[in-house]
Formats: C-alpha cells, sequence, structure tokens
C-alpha cells in the first residue's frame, strides 16, 4: 500500500497561488508556480525567492558527548565549530558510501542538524544506533519543524526588514535565532542556490504567519519576492556545484568519486574515514565531472556517457558513465550536467558523448562551478 | 488557455492548420501550459517522409522530455528554425510564431478527421479530473 504523502503547513497558500504539486521524497511539494521555473530562477539570481523547503528534516542534538559523537558520526569536523555557526558535513558508512550529506549548526545549548527529506527517518535511526556509547540526548523535531529560505541579493534586506534588522549582523554560515512578527526562529545565513541569503526554522504552527509577513514586507514587494519550487531549487544549486543526495552522492560513491574530500577532515576517526582515505591513496576509477553539451540537447539523469568513436579520437567508443544531473542551465545558458565518468576523461577539456534518446550528443567537462557562487 | 478556433487538434496535444497546400503544426496552449518552460526543441529533417502517429520531434520542457507526433501523413517541407535559439517561443506564441513544421500531406482526408477546438477543449477538460 502506498503511504499518503506529507504536506507542509503551506500546501493550501502553495495551491492558491498557482503551483504545480508533485510527489517528492515522500511529501506533496510545489515543483514551480504560475511563472514558471526559469523565471524563478532567475528571480533568485537578481532579486530573491522563498522556499517552503519545510520537507527537510532536522534533529536536535544536546549532552556533553555531542561534539565527539558529530565527529565520530560525521566527515567534517563539528567539535571545532564555534557556537553561532554552521558547517557541511556527510554521513558515510565504514566502506565510504554516502549515506546522506547535512548541515550542523552549533548553537548555545544545542546542535542544530539539517537533512535531505528522502533520509530523515534513516538517518535518525542511524544517529540513534550509534547513541548509545555517548552521553547525548538525539529528538528527530522535523514534524514540527517548518522551514523556509530566502535567497538571493536582495534576501538580507528584505529579512532586515521583518527582523528589526538583525540578520544583517549574521554572518555567512552563522546563525542566530530572531524575532519575527513577534514569532521566534532561528535564523541561519545559509542556503543552497550560490546566492547570500537565509534558512529559517520555525514551528509548524506559526509557519503561515512568517511566510506571509516576509513576502507582505515592503522591502519584499519592492524586490518582487516571490515562492520558488523545487524545479528552479535544483537548477540553483546544480550551477555553483552543490551535490544533491540521490544524484551526485548516493550509497554507491565515496567523497571521492563526487569530489567532496574537502568535507571530510582525515585527521578525526569518521565512520568511513579509512576507507575513504584508501580510496583516495590508489585514486577512484570513477570521478564526477560537470559537462556542457557541444551541440544542442538536453540531457537527463541516467543517461549514458560513451568514449568518442573513432580512431581519430584515439578510443573505442566503450561505455564510460552516466550522467546524474543534466538539465538547461539558465544563467550559465548551456545544455549542461554531472557525470561520474572514468577518472581519464573527467578531466577538464575532456570529450565525450552522451546518449540522449538513442543520438550521441558531443560533450565536454568543464571547470566547476559553472556559476561561482555571489558571495565569496 | 486559449483553444484557437482556426486550427485541428489531436489528443497527443498537437495542433494543425491548412495553409494553402501545406499543413503548419504545432503544440497546443494547453500542452505548452503543462510543460512549463520549453528549453529545447528537436526537429525532423526537412524532406523527410513520415505517417500520422509517428513521432517526428521532441519538445524538451525544464523537467521532461515530450514527444510530438504527425498530425497527417506527408513529406516535411519547412521547419521552424527560430526554436534553435529561442525554444520559449513555443511558449510565448504556440498558435503563432511557435509553430515546429509544416507538412506536404499525402491524404487530405487525414486533416478533416482531426478534432474541432470545441471537441479539444471538453478532451482537456476530462484530463483534468
Amino acid at each position: 500500500m502506498e503511504t499518503p504523502l506529507k504536506h507542509t503547513p503551506l500546501r493550501a497558500w502553495h495551491v492558491e497561488h498557482g503551483a504545480k504539486m508533485v510527489p517528492f521524497a515522500g511529501w506533496e511539494m510545489p515543483i514551480q508556480y504560475a511563472g514558471g521555473a526559469l523565471q524563478e530562477h532567475r528571480l533568485v539570481r537578481t532579486s530573491a525567492g522563498i522556499f517552503d523547503i519545510s520537507h527537510m528534516g532536522q534533529l536536535e542534538l544536546r549532552g556533553p558527548d555531542a561534539p565527539a559523537f558529530l565527529d565520530y558520526l560525521l566527515t567534517s569536523s563539528m567539535s571545532t565549530l564555534e557556537a553561532g555557526n554552521s558547517r557541511y558535513g556527510l554521513i558515510c558508512d565504514t566502506d565510504g558510501g554516502v549515506l546522506d550529506d547535512l548541515f550542523v549548526y552549533r548553537l548555545q545549548d544545542k546542535w542544530w542538524i539539517v537533512i535531505n527529506a528522502a533520509n530523515t527517518e534513516s538517518d535518525y535511526q542511524w544517529f540513534r544506533q550509534h547513541a548509545s556509547e555517548y552521553e547525548v540526548e538525539l529528538a528527530n523535531v522535523s514534524d514540527s519543524t517548518a522551514m523556509f529560505a530566502v535567497q538571493g541579493p536582495a534576501a538580507i534586506e528584505i529579512m532586515d526588514d521583518v527582523s528589526g534588522g538583525r540578520v544583517s549582523a549574521i554572518p555567512r554560515f552563522g546563525a542566530a535565532d530572531c524575532s519575527i512578527v513577534g514569532v521566534n526562529c532561528l535564523v541561519g545565513r545559509t542556503g543552497y542556490t550560490g546566492e547570500d541569503g537565509v534558512e529559517l526554522f520555525l514551528s509548524t504552527a506559526e509557519a503561515q504567519t512568517v511566510w506571509a509577513a516576509i513576502l507582505d514586507s515592503e522591502v519584499a514587494r519592492r524586490a518582487d519576492l516571490s515562492p520558488v519550487g523545487l524545479a528552479a531549487r535544483d537548477s540553483l544549486r546544480f550551477e555553483p556545484g552543490f551535490p544533491l543526495y540521490g544524484h551526485e552522492i548516493s550509497r554507491e560513491v565515496t567523497p571521492v568519486e563526487a569530489r567532496l574530500t574537502w568535507a571530510c577532515d582525515f585527521d578525526s576517526n569518521f565512520i568511513g574515514r579509512d576507507a575513504i582515505f584508501a580510496r583516495k591513496e590508489t585514486g577512484p576509477a570513477q570521478r564526477l565531472c560537470t559537462f556542457t553539451l557541444t551541440e544542442r540537447g538536453v540531457p537527463r539523469q541516467d543517461c549514458e556517457i560513451f568514449a568518442p568513436a573513432g580512431e581519430a579520437a584515439g578510443s573505442d567508443g566503450r561505455r564510460i558513465g552516466t550522467v546524474v544531473t543534466g538539465m538547461f542551465a539558465p544563467s550559465a545558458e548551456v545544455y549542461a550536467g554531472n557525470a561520474f565518468v572514468e577518472t581519464a576523461y573527467s578531466k577538464v577539456g575532456a570529450e565525450f558523448e552522451v546518449d540522449i534518446r538513442g543520438r550521441r550528443k558531443a560533450a565536454v567537462v568543464v571547470k566547476r562551478p559553472l556559476y561561482k557562487p555571489a558571495y565569496k | 488557455m486559449t483553444f484557437d478556433k482556426d486550427v485541428k487538434y489531436l489528443e497527443s496535444h498537437e495542433w494543425a492548420r491548412k495553409d494553402g497546400d501545406v499543413i503548419v503544426c504545432g503544440i497546443s496552449d494547453y500542452a505548452q501550459d503543462s510543460l512549463g518552460d520549453i528549453v529545447f526543441v528537436e526537429l525532423p529533417e526537412v524532406g523527410q517522409s513520415l505517417k500520422k502517429g509517428e513521432a517526428f520531434g521532441v519538445v524538451e520542457s525544464v523537467k521532461a522530455a515530450s514527444d510530438v507526433y504527425m498530425p497527417v501523413s506527408g513529406e516535411i517541407v519547412e521547419i521552424n528554425g527560430v526554436l534553435e535559439e529561442t525554444p520559449e517561443t513555443v511558449n510565448e506564441d504556440p498558435f503563432g510564431d511557435g509553430w515546429l513544421i509544416k507538412i506536404k500531406a499525402s491524404d487530405p482526408a487525414e486533416y478533416d478527421g482531426l478534432m474541432s477546438a470545441d471537441d479539444y477543449k471538453t478532451y482537456t477538460e476530462g484530463l483534468e479530473e
């Protein structure tokens, strides 16, 4: 039997505002609104967009062993994180396979962990399984927590307008409690679009009030702040090179293939450390690359990749990889994708062919990222 | 939503219009709206002959690729080259500048058998349920 889809507190609002709703990771979510995904993408790059991402999971961790526990479970060291800051990390299995990626915020009295909707339950169980030897308290607060993102060059000014100027004082990757129209929200200067902006966490009971207040603010109206769906969220994260679980990262790859060793602290003895380190030393057979098509066409996930055929190319036309993300990239204005290919073909300038519904289209590996994050 | 009265429709959401001795074909307003932003259109070679109901190309939106089908049998005599650079023209003007192909029909009776605007409108309303 199929489990009924979960709804965020804003489902009715999305439908009223012309959203197309689709199933995603067990939730019914807006994929786009009336103006379309390209317009939403461009709005975030030029002004600001607001995202209901309440499907994402949140874990709350407390206790004296929390830093040591997180250092053991996650690839990046969290014990060195200062209160009021956040850091990206991965959960890996002992063989180095990636179970999920996450963001950890260290707050004054607790740790706040943001995980993918599809993995919320399995991540929670993984944390619980390993918690017994540590003095920690763990809670899955996903169901009572709403999460929004406000992203784009105008995002901070908008959030200042509704928080009495509190948000601009938070540094990049910082986090602080802010009152927004009298509602207590945790605000992180984080996001997954390549633009400056915030992610907000609040009680689901207050979600509609805060969502409406942000959209209604004077600065927001001037900036034409509009809701953004999952389709634009995907193109916005793809261009700056941010991985998405089930695409660039999965149980089948280690951080070495996925080019995420920068998020691995090899001085720390985390689960999977030895396997990942060994893979790094021997070199991976396959590696993630970003490519653009040199002829027109839209690559999609699961398209197969072949070495260029013919003697001139010095290869045999064999299969060398698979596309994991593909699209028309709206800001870079190219047909592009991410793929795992044999390592020799993963270097900038390497050429190969992408099979799109039986037609081979020429592609070239390009420098990552396609879009340089605005806050860097 | 526009249901242009001057064209005939297919259940697969293409439209066809008689223009002198050729049949112009595109996708309906309903189709472009359902697909969302169109980012790529793949069209056949001029001179190719295809049968009614055969796929002649692909319209790709942000999220999906959809085949487009011949409204009548015949030879492709022209393709809309504008769409290579600006595929979004299909969204902006599906019955006008966003046309896809022109066909020299081999059997004029096939055109007469296509759906009227009213029938197509009723048909799409049934799809909403």
